[in-house]
């Protein structure tokens, strides 16, 4: 069985451990810069303020009842960290798919206790770290991802649902689900499945796999195996568009050797920074990671990631690459055998949004355009003449990045200088 | 007179620090020392005195209310969020939506909160928005000036 662990409106909850008195009011979190919306409580949710909304754009009375505060990396790295650990008290096999996500495999568990061991581990991470979460159980990741959606949407689950991809119930809820609400499903690939006469989630399962693999793609297909329990995915495969861009690769053989970390991390943050772009997109803060190899149980198991808030939001490769760099800096330890390292660009907005929250921006119109002109030159270069035509090389290291973030609160658990402070 | 000068390259200010192991008696001239078969491990403070990281947090402490078990304003509280707590424990405890440091006590079966300090009193805790946050196993108090904790 798989289990898909997501964290309840992960940055807000971080911020309500520390501040107590933010528990049930609407609190929100703003991108670099306090350009736009990024991360929402329910109750801001329940007033109308959407994601990614620029934050001036929030109607005055609504701006007055609410708690707008900058974005903290670094609390939000060190809570997902403490998260993850917990989990993997619970099963060696823990996949980190973003900051707030991870899919754990419980193979070899019996299935009929899975639900007490989610509940003991969701009430145990609740416990040492403050964050709520939302468990979903199933034989596939996409099935383990509605799941989890269903935990965190029907309060009669107690936060762990399990589907059962054989059980008339799963049914019932895959024939009202539109197709779009699928995992993997992009919006276009939507509108296109519409015109085969597929719109729900059930007439997916039910489609040819043969079929949909020469109309879209292998990721398609593996979807409809998904959908029927069969576990198939990749979760490299997987990175919602919109939401989150990961670039990872497991190196050929094992590796010890910082060079080659640095050398495929500055690679992936390249790859990452022309995905971006291609989408019109920026990063707000990039999340960089390596593991060892899990099933070699005769070496030392290791795994680590940290998120680097980048300065302003930015589609531009030279910065992506100097922070993954400065992440690695972090997380690499010595005698290591890596099976795998990558980086995730997170937080993602559009252009437009970011654009207008940046009145104090630092970089100015022609320094911009100039970056920008460079960027799709490279871009072109590439596209042309081959991938890794043109690269950019490791660039001088920054070691401090000003961000604008009047609202952040302390780095509570990263700096010895900010920690909570506690009345006696 | 003249000094002929190569230039080496520039010092990374921004380099981390490199670490050398020290390997004692790996190279055997002359009487290997007698030390050798005492190494040791070195002793890890933190290792030693946190049972779960991941549930462990420092939190500073702010007044006077607790001297009486010797946490004073500005030390260091080690808190550890998976400990069950009990009264008598020393508990970061959340009241009306703020942090606050106190013994968890009960007075004639009833909840409440006790400083360490006469001259304040029981905080009830019956009919209150209260949580306990964690429990404190350590408080790390600086004893020579110019050490900060």
């Amino acid at each position: 069985m798989i289990a898909l662990v997501d964290c309840n409106n992960f940055y807000v909850s971080c911020e309500r451990v520390f501040q107590p008195r933010l528990e049930g009011q609407p609190v929100g979190v703003l991108s670099n810069n306090d350009g736009c919306v990024v991360a929402r409580s329910q109750e801001i949710k329940d007033l109308g303020v959407a994601m990614g909304m620029p934050a001036h754009k929030i109607e005055p009375h609504v701006r007055k009842q609410c708690t707008l505060l900058s974005s903290n990396y670094a609390l939000y790295g060190d809570m997902s960290r403490r998260v993850t650990d917990v989990l993997g008290q619970h099963t060696p096999h823990v996949e980190v798919y973003s900051i707030d996500e991870s899919f754990l495999s419980f193979e070899g568990f019996a299935p009929e206790s899975l639900i007490g061991r989610c509940q003991a581990m969701r009430t145990q991470v609740r416990r040492d770290t403050g964050i709520p979460v939302s468990v979903g159980l199933s034989t596939s990741k996409t099935l383990a991802k509605l799941a989890n959606h269903r935990a965190k949407k029907e309060p009669h689950f107690g936060g762990v649902a399990i589907m059962d991809p054989g059980s008339d119930d799963t049914r019932a809820y895959l024939e009202q689900l539109p197709v779009s609400e699928v995992w993997g499903v992009a919006h276009r690939s939507a509108v296109r499945l519409h015109t085969l006469g597929i719109e729900t989630a059930w007439q997916l399962r039910e489609a040819s796999p043969k079929h949909l693999r020469k109309h879209f793609s292998v990721v398609m297909e593996r979807i409809v195996y998904e959908l029927r329990g069969v576990n198939c995915i990749e979760l490299d495969d997987m990175t919602e568009p919109k939401k989150q861009i990961m670039v990872s690769r497991s190196f050929g053989r094992l590796t010890q050797n910082k060079t080659d970390l640095q050398e495929a991390v500055r690679v992936h943050a390249a790859r990452a920074g022309e995905k971006l772009r291609k989408q019109s997109g920026l990063a707000q803060a990039i999340m960089v990671f390596v593991r060892t190899n899990r099933f070699r149980s005769d070496l030392p198991s290791y795994s680590k990631s940290v998120v680097v808030p980048l300065p302003g939001a930015t589609c531009d490769s030279r910065a992506l690459i100097r922070a993954a760099g400065a992440g690695l800096e972090q997380i690499f330890k010595q005698g290591i055998w890596y099976q795998k390292c990558g980086i995730m660009l997170m937080d993602l907005c559009n252009h437009e949004n970011e654009q207008l929250g940046l009145l104090g921006e630092a970089e100015n119109d022609e320094t911009r355009q100039r970056n920008e002109r460079l960027m799709a030159t490279l871009d072109q270069l590439n596209r042309e003449h081959g991938k890794g035509t043109v690269r950019l090389g490791m660039h001088r290291k920054v070691n401090a990045w000003e961000l604008r973030c009047e609202h952040r609160t302390p780095r509570y658990t990263t700096r010895w200088d900010e920690l909570k402070e506690v009345s006696l | 007179m003249s000094m002929h000068l190569t230039n080496l390259g520039r010092v990374d200010q921004f380099a981390p620090a490199l670490s050398i192991p020290l390997v004692a008696g790996f190279v055997r001239t002359g009487f290997p020392s007698p030390a050798d078969d005492y190494l040791e491990g070195e002793l890890d403070l933190v290792d030693h005195l946190i049972q779960h990281p991941s549930a462990t947090y420092f939190l500073r402490a702010k007044g006077t209310s607790m001297e009486g078990v010797g946490i004073y304003d500005g030390d260091l509280l080690i808190v550890d969020r998976s400990v069950e707590p009990r009264p008598g424990h020393i508990v970061i405890m959340s009241v009306d939506g703020e942090l606050t440091c106190k013994k968890l006590s009960t007075i004639g079966n009833r909840p409440y909160l006790v400083a360490a300090n006469p001259e304040f009193r029981p905080i009830p805790l019956f009919g209150r928005e209260c949580q306990v946050w964690g429990v404190v196993t350590h408080n790390i108090h600086s004893l020579a000036p110019g050490f900060s904790v």
